[in-house]
């Protein structure tokens, strides 16, 4: 056999085995996607086909309707996630790359020192400062704002919200500093000559030139959110401020074991906003994964 | 030219930039991280609950500590799983990170294609839908026993089946194989690590006549050991801390399957938030969980010195 046929075969076999595994992989996603489309009974007569015999939107229809727990319908609960995602972006985004831009360009005192803390931060199990921010946030008064001078504040998700306009996901800090690192110092220079002053520089040159890194903290900072279970479970109380993670979950507490279809619609729905994002901005992931090796 | 004053006021203007900017991190440094640490460790020496004030609470001195260890096997059921949970899945996690990393490194076509299609179980993996899916899956009538049943009908074997995560010697492994699943970030990390190794160490290997399995012995993984060790740490270091999909896999309640994946996370959660919310004792667990995941960091690195190779040269 000649080498080029030698090479070509495995190269073939090398896809063959990658496509196998994949649909190994995607199966349970497609298994959802598809059976979202299937009636009830349908689902248990034939639980491991994928193609629906039937196709329908019923599941989605009585995924909508407000239900057990859930005095809202669905698209409500996604109005909350989406709005609180935004605002945890949006704060990471300005605390985050304001230290990051001063860890990575200005030489302040113990500037070495405060950044070994960033990297240790960045090992600490969450659960140990958990327990008192909690106590924190309850003896403020911030975790059930319902009746703050005659206003229910708990739109803002105070709980949640305050801390990323502090900087505390260290991640996204050292994403952004190994990013700036790599932005040629005698544009700063050249700058500085032009008589542009350090605030200047942020605002003219490392933040234009950090987008791609700017990009990868938000795709994150948004995905992390939209998915956290755990700290809205401990910090969301009001019903109405309810989110998709704990609309979903309440979901399929209230759910009869016959009737499957409405829970895998609106597991669906929750999934998109994260499809979407992903094959958007798949770049940004490849970046974000290698830079930091960031969990997951 | 400049005098040394002017180079110190220069000085002094870029510690006050230096400060300006890094304020909000310094600020929430304090407020939200180590004051809450400081807190929590003195909580943990206390009986602390949140049913009562913070006026209230009681110097119980070591009392939490002895009692996690001596007086509560609902504390030592959940240590066990949680490790069992962390031994078998980091391992099997990354083994199928490298594999399949190792069959993508090549110049293949689609090959970005392929690289995020394996990544889509890691990105919606962390989600309430995926456990919501988890549940249906391995649900006594769902696809997984089905086809489970139908291989064992094939090779004339019985198969009985089960909800697996009501099962309490199932229940672990639908959790530890949907944590295996989620392969893609240490996958793209170890593709990365696999195109730094010099091209020219394989072609020499291959003039030597060394086999594919030597080449893989003997130049793969001891150029990819820094990364195998950093892919470790960082798995080992979440997977301690997995809480989300073994609340909602589970029930979280007080059921059987709920029970075998009461990870220590849970139970944290169960003691200090639910029942008589006793964040002191809470707090120690906190602490005690910080002590092991250390402690684990520490011993993965003292043993890496024998297995991981920083390289000379290049």
């Amino acid at each position: 056999m000649s080498l080029h046929a030698k090479r070509f075969i495995k190269k073939f076999f090398t896809h063959l085995v990658i496509i196998f595994f994949a649909i190994i992989m995607l199966y349970p996603i497609v298994w959802l996607f598809m059976k979202s489309f299937t009636p009830n009974d349908e689902i248990f007569s034939n639980i491991t086909a994928l193609i629906p015999q039937h196709f329908t939107f019923e599941n989605y229809v009585a995924g909508f309707m407000p239900k057990g727990t859930l005095s809202k319908s669905f698209i409500y609960y996604m109005g909350n996630s989406m709005y609180l995602s935004l605002v945890t972006v949006l704060f990471n985004l300005i605390s985050c790359s304001m230290a990051a831009y001063a860890f990575a360009r200005i030489r302040f005192k113990f500037r070495g020192f405060w950044f070994s803390i960033v990297l240790i931060t960045l090992m600490l199990p969450y659960h140990v400062i958990t327990i008192p921010r909690y106590i924190l946030f309850n003896n403020l008064g911030l975790i059930n704002m319902r009746d703050v001078g005659g206003m229910n504040l708990n739109f803002l998700y105070l709980p949640l919200t305050l801390p990323k306009l502090f900087a505390t996901d260290a991640f996204f800090i050292f994403l952004l500093v190994q990013f700036m690192r790599g932005i040629p110092k005698d544009l700063d220079e050249s700058a500085t000559l032009d008589g542009c002053g350090r605030i200047g520089i942020f605002f003219r040159i490392i933040i234009p030139l950090s987008t791609a890194a700017l990009v990868t903290t938000g795709l994150f900072s948004f995905l992390w959110t939209w998915d956290d279970y755990f700290n809205q479970l401990l910090y969301i109380l009001d019903s109405a401020r309810n989110t998709v993670p704990i609309a979903l979950r309440s979901f399929i507490a209230s759910d009869s074991v016959s009737n499957w279809g409405a829970s895998l619609a609106m597991s669906v729905l929750s999934i998109i906003p994260c499809f979407v994002l992903f094959f958007s901005m798949q770049k940004y992931f490849v970046q974000g994964i290698t830079t930091t090796g960031l969990k997951g | 030219m400049r005098n040394r004053r002017s180079v110190s006021k220069l000085a002094v203007k870029e510690n006050a930039t230096g400060y300006f900017f890094i304020a909000p991190w310094l600020i929430g440094l304090f407020v939200f991280t180590l004051f809450p640490m400081g807190m929590s460790f003195y909580l943990s020496f206390t009986d602390y609950s949140l049913t009562k004030g913070l006026d209230k609470l009681n110097w119980i001195g070591l009392d939490n500590y002895i009692r996690m260890f001596a007086n509560d096997p609902e504390y030592i059921k959940s240590l066990l799983i949680t490790l069992k949970y962390v031994i078998l899945s980091v391992p099997m996690k990354l083994a199928f990170a490298l594999i399949i990393a190792m069959v993508m490194n090549q110049k293949l076509r689609l090959i970005s294609l392929y690289r995020a299609i394996y990544y889509i179980p890691t990105l919606l993996g962390g989600s309430i839908a995926i456990s919501v899916v988890w549940r249906r899956l391995f649900h006594r009538k769902g696809p997984i026993n089905e086809i489970i049943g139908s291989i064992a009908n094939l090779l004339g074997l019985e198969h009985t089946a089960k909800t697996w995560y009501t099962d309490p010697n199932l229940a672990i492994y639908t959790l530890i194989i949907l944590t295996v699943w989620q392969f893609g970030s240490s996958m793209i990390i170890f593709l990365a690590g696999l195109k730094q190794i010099p091209q020219d160490y394989y072609e020499a290997a291959a003039v030597d006549g060394a086999t594919p399995i030597q080449r893989f012995f003997f130049i793969t993984l001891p150029s990819l050991s820094p990364v195998i060790l950093f892919n470790l740490i960082m798995q080992t270091i979440n997977a301690f801390q997995a809480f989300t999909q073994a609340y909602v896999i589970g029930g979280g309640g007080n059921s059987v399957g709920a029970k075998s994946m009461e990870f220590y996370t849970l139970y944290l959660y169960k003691t200090g938030w639910t029942a008589f919310k006793e964040m002191g004792y809470a707090s120690a667990m906190a602490w005690v969980l910080l002590v092991i995941i250390g402690l684990t960091t520490v011993l993965i690195f003292k043993t890496s010195g024998s297995w991981v190779n920083y390289g000379s040269g290049e």
